[in-house]
């Protein structure tokens, strides 16, 4: 007993736990499964502990999601990476299960693996695995297989190469549509490492395969593909190749297919180059923003400023815009809100003339807009016209639109507005601020809801923090502390919220001669909640006054306060002094 | 952009495999019963559960062990039964092949066909348990809606079971007892535990690995063996026998304001529907917590609510189309490559009313209980109150044929009225090869109909150990010129009514339940608790 090399008997314990009823402790011991490793040392961890977790893998899926992790970091636990292939056969294992997170981990725990062994070991280790995967009974272990083949394909013999793109091109003709998904999803990794004349034949048949498979989930993986493989393939082949597909797809019968397409289309615009661009993908893109179904204009209309980006001005203004005004009288909200959340990128790249004269009157419909949502979204980028244009000719439509949100009976929606303020105040200057928006900033501090008048409270303090101190004394801070007379006691909790805000603003000064005394006089407040919270603001203001303010101000108060009925007020009030207690002893 | 063109598509692949000649009619066969009352016995000696329940009230206990849900998956391999206590009986087939067969060919679901289909019972879960929705201050039922099998993989099952408002996804995996041996702190002698359960250590452990090395007195050190890191080893499994384990994988659930009626696989493998009476939505298999609600028949009004969803199922092959029915007879096939949301239908199946027949009860009896597709997903089958009818996507003037399945009550459907039996929801199916259709009726009795031109197959049978005790020769019935229309064709017209026997017919003895073997002429039917398996 005596003998007993102390830091072993956690670890016997851990190992023991690898077989615990409690998957709680199996969790446990496999996340640490280094340790267990570096305490049996390299040789045994190869011979006995990665054997024995190869036949161990009929545990909780959460058991060997963690394991299919952590064999994935184990190549320095096994001596290294001349030793890397002892790792295949668990994972391999771990690759066939049935569900998809623990297979999709061990995947990656193997490319991982597979990126550091020796270019021999690929070989005579890894294709195998590959091919075993491929190979698989059931559809698990063919459709971990299809990820795997970027890895080998590099360092693999000419024979191999052939070989491997064959069995490829096979997964993509799988019966089972979990297969050829996964091979659709693969296929850009996998023609990433294939030779370009291979990539030209074999890939794009497969590719081509896969574009005309019944399954619509299938076709969907396969325009993702299409983004991919453009960019590998020289533009002439690209536009011999990708583009009749993508046109293809962009009048698919499937709206989901379409969907995709106008959430791609503009990575290709590159790959293709200027012309084809003009020529068939404006015409595509067009065509999806015009679509019958909501879904796809909510995607294509998402995506009209990337888009309008990679084309020359012109062609925007000539195609798109003449779009863009129809989606802005949208009947599907849904579709006004995505083009509102992106079409104010589009000033910088339209220029101040094509801004003011095509996109404003868009700007200002959409600020008009009966869903809310729309409206916030324009507001929300309002700062990327104004770089633009300059707010002057947006202010007198925005101010309608910001009382409107401002009073929305939507709580979220009055919410949402309120986050905006600061931004607005930053962009609109302090003149417009003082006519139009103080009224409204002082209006959600007695909101209905608590949600309202916490975050009016924030925003009080952000635009004292936008505007200074000195402006806030002027325009912020009387009307504040005017509210403390509220009848209502949840109100003037609100505005004791606002003022702990400020006061660290505000500054030690302005905190003692204008907060401080109304915060006293709360604390005779008849009801108790009111005056706990005094107690708390108290405690929140001793860093910010002087230290003599504390010992003739705020002390007394708490301890009048330590002495109430209530039971709470008491408690804050205690918690307060005895912080007063150390800042005394700090100093 | 036009959803009619897939709707052609699916045109094609069905011409080939047209059903072709009058086969013979087909002598059926008693081939198992589970579950079987014997004459005067009104409880089943059963599961300990069930014994537990028949303390409450024998009337109780009957009710939860009627059978609600009857599917084979589709090899035809696993039968699945679920019943109103929300427990899912699974039996498996025991006369096919060795099971070292390439599983590629199963999951291609071809294999060679020997005798009869016989099965044994497999194992069997609870599914779902009585819950109470507070919100609404509503119970909710633990009874199986339906069953629908999912792809296998790994050897294990995998299949899909819904209550009224609840869908759960279900793995029954064969997994090995192990008994673990050789540990290196011996927990026996440490805590004074068993082998297996090992609490004591599992709570002192803890403070060990958080701390990293502080010895705990109360663990019996003397049994650490000592000689440093070469000591560890790791414990030793020995495997003693394996168990059936079903776990629940994902629960899809709060996406239903009504009960839901039907859920239905795609072939896409990865998503699947459920509806309800208003709506139908869209999962995916991995996600259960959001769903797309594709069908709303809702209206703004309830008041103007005219006709609910009464089944919905998915096309076998094409992972775009599906079909639902209503209660107003009508059967609307939807395209979702058309449009995210599919309230408008590509296709319109409903048959006219032929004028002067309408009565009370037109519009209760047309109601549809339930659909199915053929496997070639060229034809579906609808059940009403009175009648089969097999519709052919590409016809929706009308149906190809219509089967009376009991057309003796229509003088009593006053009666079937007032006792609430017209709202019964029978079930149908069609055979793996699309040449015969099948449903169920009252007093246990089923009827089967061969569906070819020129066939006048129509058989009764009773769910007994006898199924042909009841079967009664149909008098000449027309059968189908060439050329003539087929619409309004009336086969199968069992007029030799319900007292042939001498029996009176049972309202509460009735048929709901009965699917058919994928790819085998055999018959399972659900007779209140009992499971009846036919062949022939």
């Amino acid at each position: 007993m005596a003998t007993i090399d102390e830091p072993l008997y956690p670890i016997a314990v851990l190992i023991d736990e690898l077989k615990n009823e409690d998957i709680q402790l199996r969790l446990n011991s496999i996340r640490r499964l280094s340790t267990i490793a570096r305490a049996l040392g390299e040789e045994r961890t190869r011979k006995e502990l990665i054997p024995f977790l190869s036949e161990n893998n009929d545990d909780d899926d959460e058991v060997l999601l963690a394991m299919a992790d952590e064999l994935g970091v184990f190549i320095p636990y096994v001596g290294g990476f001349e030793y890397a292939n002892v790792l295949l056969p668990p994972l391999e294992t771990l690759c066939t299960v049935e569900e998809t997170c623990v297979r999709d981990k061990s995947v990656v725990s193997l490319c991982r693996i597979g990126t550091q062994m020796r270019e021999q070991d690929l070989v005579d280790h890894f294709i195998p695995l590959i091919k075993r995967l491929a190979a698989g009974e059931w559809f698990t272990a063919r459709v971990s297989s299809c990820g795997l083949f970027h890895i080998a394909y590099p360092s693999a013999p000419e024979t191999f190469k052939t070989e491997l793109r064959a069995i490829y091109s096979q997964l993509c003709q799988d019966d089972m549509p979990m297969v050829r998904r996964s091979a659709a999803t693969n296929l850009g990794k996998f023609a990433a490492t294939v030779e370009p004349a291979h990539l030209k034949t074999d890939i794009m048949s497969i590719f081509e395969d896969l574009t005309q498979d019944d399954q619509d989930s299938v076709r969907l993986l396969a325009v993702e593909g299409c983004a991919a493989l453009g960019k590998l393939l020289e533009p002439q082949d690209c536009v011999a190749h990708i583009l009749p597909v993508i046109v293809n797809f962009s009048q698919d019968k499937s709206w989901r297919v379409r969907y995709m397409v106008a959430n791609q289309l503009y990575e290709l615009c590159e790959a293709v180059g200027p012309e084809p661009t003009r020529s068939d993908l404006v015409p595509a893109y067009v065509r999806l923003l015009r679509d019958n179904e909501a879904e796809v204009r909510i995607a294509a209309a998402g995506k009209v400023t990337k888009f309008c980006r990679i084309l020359n001005p012109e062609l925007a203004i000539q195609h798109i815009l003449p779009c863009v005004k129809e989606l802005s009288t949208d009947s599907s909200q849904h579709v006004r809100s995505a083009l509102a959340s992106v079409i104010m990128g589009m000033a910088p790249v339209l220029g101040k003339d094509a801004t003011i004269e095509q996109l404003l009157p868009i700007f200002l419909s959409l600020l008009k807009d009966e869903f809310p949502d729309v409206r916030l979204n324009i507001i929300s980028k309002l700062d990327q016209v104004n770089q633009v244009i300059g707010i002057d000719l947006l202010s007198q439509s925005l101010l309608p639109a910001i009382v409107e949100l401002a009073e929305d009976r939507h709580w979220r929606v009055r919410l949402a507005i309120i986050e905006y303020i600061p931004l607005l105040a930053s962009q609109l200057g302090v003149g417009f601020f003082d006519d139009k928006l103080g009224a409204l900033c002082m209006q959600w501090l007695k909101d209905k809801v608590y949600s309202i008048r916490d975050a009016a409270a924030n925003n009080v303090k952000r635009l004292a923090e936008e505007f200074g101190p000195d402006w806030a004394m002027q325009h912020i801070v009387p009307q504040v502390l005017d509210l403390i007379n509220n009848p209502h006691y949840l109100y003037r909790m609100t505005i004791l919220h606002a003022v702990s805000l400020l006061a660290p603003v505000m500054g030690s000064e302005i905190t003692c001669s204008q907060i401080l005394p109304i915060v006293i006089n709360a604390s005779k407040d008849r009801v108790p909640n009111i005056k706990f919270n005094v107690a708390k603001v108290l405690q929140s203001l001793i860093p910010i006054v002087d230290q003599s303010v504390v010992e003739k101000t705020i002390r007394p108060c708490l301890v009048e306060l330590s002495e109430d009925p209530d039971v709470d007020v008491r408690f804050f009030a205690t918690q307060a002094l005895q912080s007063t207690d150390q800042v005394m002893m700090s100093s | 952009m036009n959803g009619g063109g897939s709707v052609e598509a699916a045109e094609a692949v069905a011409e080939a495999s047209a059903p072709v000649g009058a086969p013979l009619q087909l002598e059926w066969k008693f081939a198992q019963v589970f579950g079987e009352r014997t004459a005067g016995e009104e409880v089943q000696e059963g599961t300990a559960r069930s014994m537990a329940r028949s303390r409450w009230s024998a009337v109780l206990f009957i009710d939860v062990d009627i059978i609600s849900a009857i599917e084979f998956d589709r090899t035809g391999d696993h039968l699945a039964t679920g019943d109103r206590g929300g427990r899912v009986v699974l039996f498996e087939r025991t006369d096919t092949r060795d099971h070292g067969g390439n599983r590629r060919d199963l999951e291609r679901m071809d294999f060679p066909i020997n005798r009869h289909p016989e099965f044994r019972y497999k194992t069997e879960f609870q599914s779902h348990e009585p819950e109470f929705d507070y919100l609404k201050s509503l119970e909710i039922e633990e009874k199986i809606n339906k069953i629908k099998w999912c792809q296998s993989a790994n050897g294990a099952l995998f299949l899909l079971s819904t209550n009224d408002k609840t869908i759960k996804f279900w793995k029954v995996q064969e997994k090995k007892v192990k008994k673990i041996c050789d540990m290196n702190v011996d927990p026996a002698k440490a805590a004074g535990n068993g082998p297996l359960a090992v609490p004591g250590m599992s709570t002192s452990s803890k403070t060990y690995t958080a701390n990293g090395g502080c010895l705990d007195k109360t663990l019996g050190l003397g049994n650490f063996p000592p000689g440093g890191a070469s000591s560890l080893h790791l414990p030793v499994m020995t495997s003693i026998e394996t168990s059936l384990v079903p776990r629940c994988r994902r629960i899809y659930a709060h996406a239903h304001d009504y009960h839901i009626n039907s859920i239905s696989n795609n072939s896409d493998g990865e998503t699947f529907i459920s509806a309800d009476d208003l709506r139908i939505n869209l999962w995916n298999l991995e996600i259960s917590n959001q769903s797309f609600n594709i069908v709303d028949v809702k209206p703004a009004n309830m008041e103007d609510l005219t006709e609910v969803i009464t089944s919905a199922e998915f096309h076998p092959t094409h992972c775009n189309i599906l079909a639902y029915s209503s209660s107003r007879g009508s059967i609307r096939l939807v395209d979702m490559r058309q449009s995210a949301l599919c309230d408008s239908h590509t296709k319109l199946f409903e048959e006219q009313e032929v004028p002067g027949s309408r009565s009370f009860f037109t519009e209760i009896i047309a109601s549809i209980s339930d659909i199915k597709f053929a496997k070639d997903g060229r034809y579906i089958l609808s059940r009403d109150y009175m009648t089969l009818k097999l519709w052919d996507i590409n016809m929706d003037s009308g149906p190809v044929s219509t089967f009376q399945v009991h057309e003796y009550l229509r003088p009593k459907l006053c009666d079937l009225y007032e006792n609430d039996s017209i709202f019964d929801k029978f079930e149908c199916c069609l055979s793996g090869d699309g040449l015969r259709v099948a449903t169920g009726s009252y007093s246990n009795l089923f009827r089967v109909f061969g569906c070819t031109d020129g066939s006048t197959e129509a058989t009764t049978l009773e769910a007994s150990k006898n199924p042909m005790r009841r079967q009664v020769q149909t008098p000449t019935r027309p059968s189908r010129s060439l050329g003539t229309l087929s619409r309004g064709f009336r086969r199968g017209a069992d007029t030799s009514g319900a007292d042939t026997n001498g029996n009176a017919f049972d309202f509460t003895t009735k048929l709901l339940h009965l699917a058919w073997h994928p790819t085998e002429n055999s018959l399972a039917c659900a007779a209140s608790n009992s499971l009846y398996m036919y062949y022939a």
